[in-house]
């Protein structure tokens, strides 16, 4: 301690103090981009934005964006973020950071300087450049055109609502929400496309979408040349379809135009968000190695001071702690805390590797530090960086341990532990851990029965023989909803061997209301 | 290329449309909730926001996601005795150590989803359920004692407000002024007479003789102007302001006998509850005294006001004179303003009914603002309502109402508060 307060003083160097000014966030945002465009970090262009902890509440309950549709439901995060907050039960997010082209990054009013430089390091910084790096976000997400679109959502549900009536918009968005996970495209890219064109499409889709409805769901007798061709009973859909709000959207039989649009809308966003969902460790691991990496380097530098690095240090710290299974405050592994270690790990791996690193990691121990996480920034996602990059060292360090837990056991067994014998067997337990595929129930659409009572079957194939939760049949009546007929769900084994099914009537063959 | 933008200004409060949208959806639970809280919190507290609970179950949005069941394998932080192939009892009821809890979606607590409601929504779905449509409207007229304080004079009154020195300095004011050309040229005359006389002109020189008679005329103008004319005088003036009585005390009276059941309570309570509100408008302190009676009459606390399970026959009397006495004894009239909201089921002993009236005619209501009496009942008016009957002839600050059903409150609130006559 003695010796660091030796150090001459930096001529930049930010005062000690803990109440932030304008020029004071300026200040260090230049020496936090300065420092991170020495590392190599090429983001979007930075928007800051400083917000109250209301704003902050606001943003953080509707779903994270600047602009969203008005719904109940983000109406209920607010209370329950509201009420957490005023009690002192929690603290808000630090920051919020959006997907977009310029990068917009929240930060809140009651922060201190030294947080507001966190901020400014982890999410400016960090998220800014795994979004415009990661594989996953440049698939999938259009970050040039997300407000626009947002905006666009919102104006056309505000104006549904005007004319359909709120009750009547809200229960089909109630619907889209409950099957939302199930909106999502993983192979096919969305196109990049303007707020303008974005209408004009809009347009034009409800035109052809009406259209294709009536040659599937048409009444009148086909001419004979037809019929012999249609002999068969061709199967619907030829393929099962994973993406049930695009079923919905393009197939459902009884859907106005508009209701088709918003369908469309949840699925979008939904799609908007799926490669967050695969990649929360990496994602935060990122920014958090950056904003410690960043900081660290600005002290060295002297243009923080002591005061200025224990306040940081301490937010650091509670950040990527990580409670062990048998605390009470044990809530699943700490994003924060798997994501640092891991991305740490890498640069010593790169810096420092031991023999054991050299077995493990050929390829990377010993090389360039910095670009060997740029590879794995821009390469991976949560289930695939895991298996690839999670090293014996951090197993050890972390106590990792699998438990099987077979429902035909009376107990639960420990299949691996932190030994070399388990190193192996844990990383791709926990990297399966991560596989959305495995999280989430597989439920897919199986078939339409076109020519009788037009119900809808999905089937869902059970992984692990684990069961369906309770609400499924909650979810099922939504699907009836939307698709206006009786729903089906068949539970069916990997084999395909029919286990159980639900079923949802649909007792009044109405319209939606 | 970077911003710096300081959002703090605008587009505050973005959520309020999804929480009134989220209001909107649970009415009826928050209603049911409302309710509930009515009934467990104090009369004085009831101004402020309040913990709203609805259950779960109603607000839960569901998903597709899996049960516990099968095969679940699950890695874990922290392992400390563990090795390998060890066996591990099944923790009871699902979840702690060495169990998954990811992906079991129907592990999450069964507890009721609790949000805070702020004080104007409280507020709103309190008097919804009253069916009030506007509490400002009504404004209270009972009695206010107003001082006289003197403020300046003013030019129409009574004579015997005169205010003579003034309207004596106003009339000199006005004499100068209005034979003020007359006496300067009065003056001029006689001065140039003055200078002819020394002259020696002769006395029937046509310029003396017509000297004086311009002297006499400006004199005779002079005398002209009145000494006193109605437009000098000046009365005194003196206004009413009203006397600063921030404090009131607020008697609660309630018959607690036997028929006064848990609903009837509640409808009393609501009733007190409104009434309180309405005077905390007025006063800026108020003090809530419950007076409960059967046979005897005795002063407790809230609690003990709504919930406490003693009861007998009725001598509302006790109460009124327990009354009296408090009165007497801690609110000595001139420095409170006394409210008394009576509710009873009207039941009461026979002979006691005519002591009840006399008492309030004679010896209460001299001494309190205003009097409500509020019968509880879907019965036929009884012999204390009667007697009662009788009071708002001597007495024009007392009000009785019947109330049949928690619907009745408001209405019945707004007539006996409402704008009288003066």
């Amino acid at each position: 301690m003695n010796e660091m307060t030796k150090r001459p003083p930096h001529p930049r160097a930010l005062p000690e103090q803990s109440e932030w000014t304008f020029e004071l966030i300026e200040q260090a945002h230049e020496e936090i981009k300065r420092v991170a465009q020495g590392f190599g970090l090429d983001t979007y262009p930075n928007q800051l934005e400083i917000i109250t902890a209301e704003q902050m509440m606001d943003a953080y309950t509707s779903v994270g964006m600047p602009v969203s549709y008005n719904h109940w439901s983000f109406g209920k995060h607010f209370l329950s973020t509201e009420k957490g907050y005023k009690r002192g039960q929690m603290g808000l997010a630090y920051e919020i950071v959006i997907n977009s082209n310029p990068c917009i990054a929240y930060l809140m009013e009651e922060n201190s300087l030294t947080m507001q430089a966190l901020v400014i390091a982890h999410a400016a910084y960090g998220h800014n450049s795994f979004f415009k790096g990661n594989y996953l976000f440049r698939t999938w997400t259009d970050a040039e055109a997300i407000v626009d679109y947002m905006v666009f959502a919102k104006n056309y549900i505000a104006e549904c609502e005007q004319r359909h009536g709120i009750d009547a918009v809200e229960l089909l968005i109630d619907s889209c929400h409950a099957i939302q996970n199930y909106g999502v495209d993983r192979y096919k890219r969305p196109a990049k496309l303007s707020l303008a064109q974005e209408q004009a499409r809009q347009k034009e889709r409800e035109a052809y979408l009406q259209s294709q409805l009536n040659e599937l769901w048409r009444t009148l007798p086909k001419r004979p040349e037809e019929e012999a061709v249609a002999q068969a009973p061709a199967r619907f859909p030829p393929e099962p379809e994973e993406n049930l709000l695009y079923f919905i959207e393009k197939y459902a039989p009884l859907l106005e135009p508009w209701q088709r649009e918003l369908v469309r809308i949840v699925r979008k966003i939904s799609q908007y968000f799926y490669p967050q969902r695969q990649t929360q460790v990496m994602n935060e691991g990122w920014a958090t190695f950056w904003h410690y990496t960043i900081l660290n380097q600005l002290y060295d530098e002297g243009v923080i001071g002591n005061g200025f690095m224990m306040e940081f240090l301490k937010s650091h710290t509670n950040v990527v702690y990580q409670p062990p299974v048998h605390s009470p405050y044990y809530n699943g592994i700490n994003p924060y805390a798997l994501g640092f270690a891991m991305m740490t790990d890498i640069r010593r791996i790169c810096e420092n590797p031991t023999a054991e690193d050299r077995e493990w990691f050929p390829d990377i121990a010993g090389s360039d530090w910095k670009q060997t996480l740029q590879f794995a920034m821009r390469n991976f996602k949560d289930e695939s960086f895991i298996a690839q990059y999670l090293s014996p060292r951090l197993i050890r360090e972390f106590h990792f341990f699998a438990v099987l837990d077979d429902d035909r056991n009376e107990k639960l067994s420990v299949s691996a532990i932190h030994d070399e014998m388990g190193y192996r067997y844990v990383r791709q337990q926990l990297a399966d851990q991560y596989n959305l595929g495995n999280r989430e129930p597989n439920i897919q659409v199986w078939s339409v029965n076109t020519r009788d009572d037009r119900a809808l079957t999905l089937r869902h194939t059970q992984f692990n023989r684990r069961p369906l939760n309770q609400q499924a049949h909650e979810v099922l009546k939504h699907v009836a909803r939307l698709w206006g007929f009786d729903v089906h769900l068949d539970t069916v084994s990997p084999e395909g061997k029919l286990i159980s099914t639900l079923e949802c009537k649909r007792e009044k063959r109405g319209r939606l209301a | 290329m970077s911003y710096l933008i300081d959002r703090r200004l605008q587009g505050k409060n973005k959520s309020a449309v999804n929480r009134e949208r989220f209001l909107r959806r649970y009415k009826g639970q928050i209603k049911d909730a409302v309710g509930r809280a009515i009934k467990g919190r104090s009369i004085t507290d009831i101004e402020n926001g309040e913990k709203v609970s609805i259950p779960v179950k109603d607000v839960n949005e569901p998903s597709f996601g899996h049960a516990h069941g099968g095969v679940w394998e699950v890695v874990n932080p922290g392992n400390q005795e563990y090795q390998k192939g060890d066996q591990i009892a099944r923790p009871k009821g699902g979840g702690g150590s060495g169990r998954g809890k990811a992906g079991n979606s129907d592990q999450t607590s069964e507890d009721d989803f609790i949000f805070e409601l702020s004080r104007e929504e409280f507020m709103n779905y309190f008097f919804e359920d009253l069916e009030l449509p506007n509490l400002v409207k009504t404004q209270l007229t009972a009695t206010t004692d107003f001082k006289s304080q003197r403020a300046g004079y003013t030019v129409s009154g009574t004579p015997s407000n005169i205010h003579v020195l003034r309207s004596l300095r106003g009339a000199l004011g006005r004499r100068i002024a209005v034979g003020g050309p007359s006496r300067k040229a009065l003056a001029e005359a006689e001065l140039e007479l003055e200078t002819l006389l020394l002259a020696d002109v002769p006395l029937d020189d046509f310029r003396v003789v017509e000297l004086k008679k311009k002297i006499h005329h400006l004199h005779t103008r002079l005398l002209a102007i009145p000494y006193i004319d109605p437009f000098d005088l000046r009365y005194s003036n003196r206004i009413k302001i009203p006397k600063p009585m921030t404090q009131a005390v607020m008697f609660c009276i309630m018959d607690v006998s036997g028929s006064m059941d848990e609903g009837r309570k509640d409808t009393a309570k609501r009733f007190f509850i409104l009434l309180y509100l309405f005077l905390k408008r007025v006063y800026d302190k108020i003090e809530v005294v419950f007076i409960r009676h059967h046979t005897a009459a005795a002063e407790v606390d809230e609690h003990e006001f709504f919930h406490s399970r003693e009861s007998g026959g009725t001598v509302v009397s006790s109460a009124l004179n327990l009354l009296n006495k408090v009165i007497d004894e801690r609110y000595g009239a001139g420095q409170w303003n006394s409210y008394v909201a009576q509710a009873s089921d009207g039941d009461n002993w026979d002979n006691d009914s005519v002591l009840c009236r006399q008492l309030l005619v004679n010896t209460i209501m001299p001494k309190v603002q205003y009097y409500t009496y509020v019968e509880i009942t879907d019965g036929p008016p009884q012999n204390l309502w009667e007697q009662y009957a009788q009071v708002p002839d001597l007495h024009q600050h007392f009000a009785m109402q019947k109330i049949v059903t928690p619907a009745d409150i408001y209405p019945v609130f707004r007539e006996l508060f409402k704008k009288q006559p003066k």
